[in-house]
């Protein structure tokens, strides 16, 4: 039915393309270390430089597998809310999610002060970091999705996730108007997000949640093909809209929770990947197009990475300001090339 | 054959239709009785506002009835679950689908999905349905099309194709021939015609067409600000039914020709 043949092209290209992006991601840095010896480390052979391969094993693969995650992580989740609210311009970002993951860490690094004592350094582990982004942005998605519930008007609903943004965004100020120096350096490099700094066990973490994110996202597969159709074609398909609606909130929270908790909240990602994947694929078949995001999502991420690291150069571009840089255009291009956005 | 024939597919008993809020409750219509039997084709008429899709959404389990009870193949409605339900009736909305990239087949084909797995993967039959369905339409050369190059024909036709796929007894239609020129609204109609002597489908459809409904339907819902008639046009018109479907001052029903005339 869906003409494999043609795309099983395009994925081996995309395939191919990713491998090298990552290899490259890993070769580029600071530092500059030849090839070979980048081959070498990986392949654990002694005969390199040991400052070399501490590089490579605990600086550089994790980032590169971090950039994976986040990359394809964030372009689900955009997939996941375009299709949901059948706009192609939603994404975990314009409905506040990140805003709520941004108000979860401000109140743990900002608000530790106020909870004293023995308490805030439990607050301050990495973990406290992921379940505050978590439950901040889970509580965020729920109030649109609630409000979604009584506004038809998909328009509404995005001003809504936009007055949240603000509202989160004040509470983040008056949070920062009481905190220390140090504190608030901390949470504006948060902001700034960051694929580095992720140890292999903080990488675990991300993974069994980005695992369960993707887990849900494969079963709502078929679900979001019939929502592709509107909420009352669906029903009349035998699809149970409020289930299949949680389970695409709980995997979006999961996906962009866990990741603007660990990365900070990355921006144009979201919503450059599936649109960019829905050109290329030219289509909305959601059988085709989560594997495809997962692709291209990974491959952008990595390409925004190696651009941040200016090679050779021992200065690194925040993350955020390479992935508006990239994303921004992306979005104008498609907007202009094409009259018609699809959701 | 016979006992096919006298299969009841749909059935309204007392039904009254209407919105429900916590304050107080608004009945739109009331009194509604109709049976419709299998591989008839039935128009549902009536003026604006008078409560067409408020019927509509309540025989498709959209809004709760306010009272009465609807059978669908002899269960009630509110027994069926969504997913059943979905294997029995198949639903053409008013709704735009056309911001969709999914091409005509795989929009079609959407239409097996109560039947496909987890995953929505089509089995031999699912593709052999959808196939079956573009054949029967006519459609086969529009197959590779995407939705949004349609036009609102040719459009309306990939929808009816699809709630065929879905193999269910009866179709329900709000409205298929709004946006379509008189050409269309009759290609439809008849496309409709067709399906139900065909393939023995129920086929139930709203419209403001009372001409082209009145000289193709085998029967006809008229709603009316005080009482819901059932029958078949003959009937219908020998018992002038449509005298006071509208206000008189701008149209009558002529009965030798069985039309509207503008005064």
């Amino acid at each position: 039915m869906e003409t494999p043949k043609s795309y099983t092209k395009i994925f081996i290209v995309l395939l191919i393309v990713l491998v090298v992006c990552f290899f490259l991601n890993i070769c580029l840095g600071s530092v500059s270390i030849p090839f070979k010896d980048v081959v070498a480390a990986i392949l654990e052979d002694n005969s390199t430089k040991s400052s070399w391969q501490h590089i490579i094993i605990n600086y550089r693969i994790p980032k590169a597998v971090t950039a994976l995650l986040v990359g394809s992580g964030l372009g689900i989740s955009g997939l996941l809310m375009q299709t949901l609210f059948r706009n192609p311009l939603a994404g975990p970002y314009v409905l506040g999610l990140s805003s709520g993951a941004s108000l979860g860490v401000a109140i743990v690094i900002l608000g530790s002060s106020l909870f004293g004592g023995a308490f805030s350094a439990v607050l301050l582990t990495k973990w406290s970091l992921v379940i505050a982004s978590s439950i901040g942005s889970f509580l965020v998605l729920l109030a649109v999705i609630l409000v979604s519930i009584k506004v038809k008007d998909t328009m509404a609903i995005l001003i809504i996730g936009l007055m949240f943004a603000s509202v989160t965004a004040a509470i983040v100020n008056m949070l920062s108007y009481f905190s220390t120096a140090e504190q608030l350096q901390r949470y504006v490099f948060w902001s700034f997000g960051s694929l580095g700094n992720l140890s292999w066990n903080e990488l675990l973490i991300l993974s069994v949640i980005y695992l369960i994110g993707l887990i849900l996202t494969i079963f709502s597969i078929k679900s979001l093909n019939a929502l592709l159709l509107g909420d009352h074609y669906a029903k009349s398909l035998g699809l149970n809209i409020k289930k299949a609606r949680f389970i695409i909130i709980v995997a979006t929270s999961c996906l962009a929770g866990s990741i603007t908790a660990f990365a900070g909240p990355i921006a144009f990602i979201g919503l450059a990947v599936p649109h960019l994947t829905k050109l290329i694929f030219d289509t909305s078949n959601h059988r085709i197009l989560v594997p495809a995001v997962l692709f291209s999502g990974s491959i952008l991420m990595l390409i925004c990475d190696s651009i941040a690291q200016l090679p050779t150069s021992e200065y690194t571009l925040p993350i955020n300001a390479v992935t508006s840089l990239v994303g921004a255009p992306v979005i104008i291009w498609l907007l202009m090339r094409k009259k018609k956005m699809f959701v | 054959m016979k006992k096919e024939s006298e299969h009841i597919v749909l059935k309204a008993t007392d039904l009254s239709v209407g919105y429900q809020s916590k304050k107080q409750t608004h009945t739109v219509a009331k009194h509604i009785n109709f049976e419709l039997k299998k591989g008839e084709l039935v128009g549902l008429i009536g003026a604006n506002g008078i409560g067409k899709s408020t019927l509509l959404r309540t025989l498709t389990k959209t809004q709760q009835p306010l009272g009465g009870t609807i059978h669908i193949n002899n269960q009630e409605l509110t027994q069926i679950n969504q997913l059943t339900l979905a294997k029995q009736l198949s639903l053409v909305l008013t709704e735009n689908v056309s911001q969709t990239n999914l091409s005509v087949q795989e929009l079609i084909a959407l239409g097996r999905q109560p039947y496909t797995n987890w995953l929505g993967t089509l089995s031999a039959t699912d593709i052999e349905k959808t196939a079956a369905s573009l054949d029967v339409i006519q459609i086969n050369e529009l197959a590779q099309k995407k939705c949004f190059e349609l036009s609102d024909g040719q459009l309306q036709k990939v929808m009816l194709a699809r709630a065929l796929a879905q193999d269910t007894d009866l179709i329900i239609l709000d409205e298929p021939t709004t946006h379509l020129d008189l050409y269309h609204k009759v290609y439809i109609l008849k496309l409709l015609q067709k399906l139900a002597k065909e393939t023995h489908k129920t086929i139930l459809f709203s419209t403001h067409e009372i001409n082209v409904a009145l000289s193709m339907c085998d029967k006809l819902i008229v709603m009316k600000q005080d009482k819901t008639h059932f029958g078949t046009p003959q009937e219908l018109i020998s018992n002038n039914a449509f005298d006071d479907l509208f206000p008189k001052d701008l149209v009558e029903f002529d009965a030798d020709s069985s039309s509207f005339k503008i005064k």
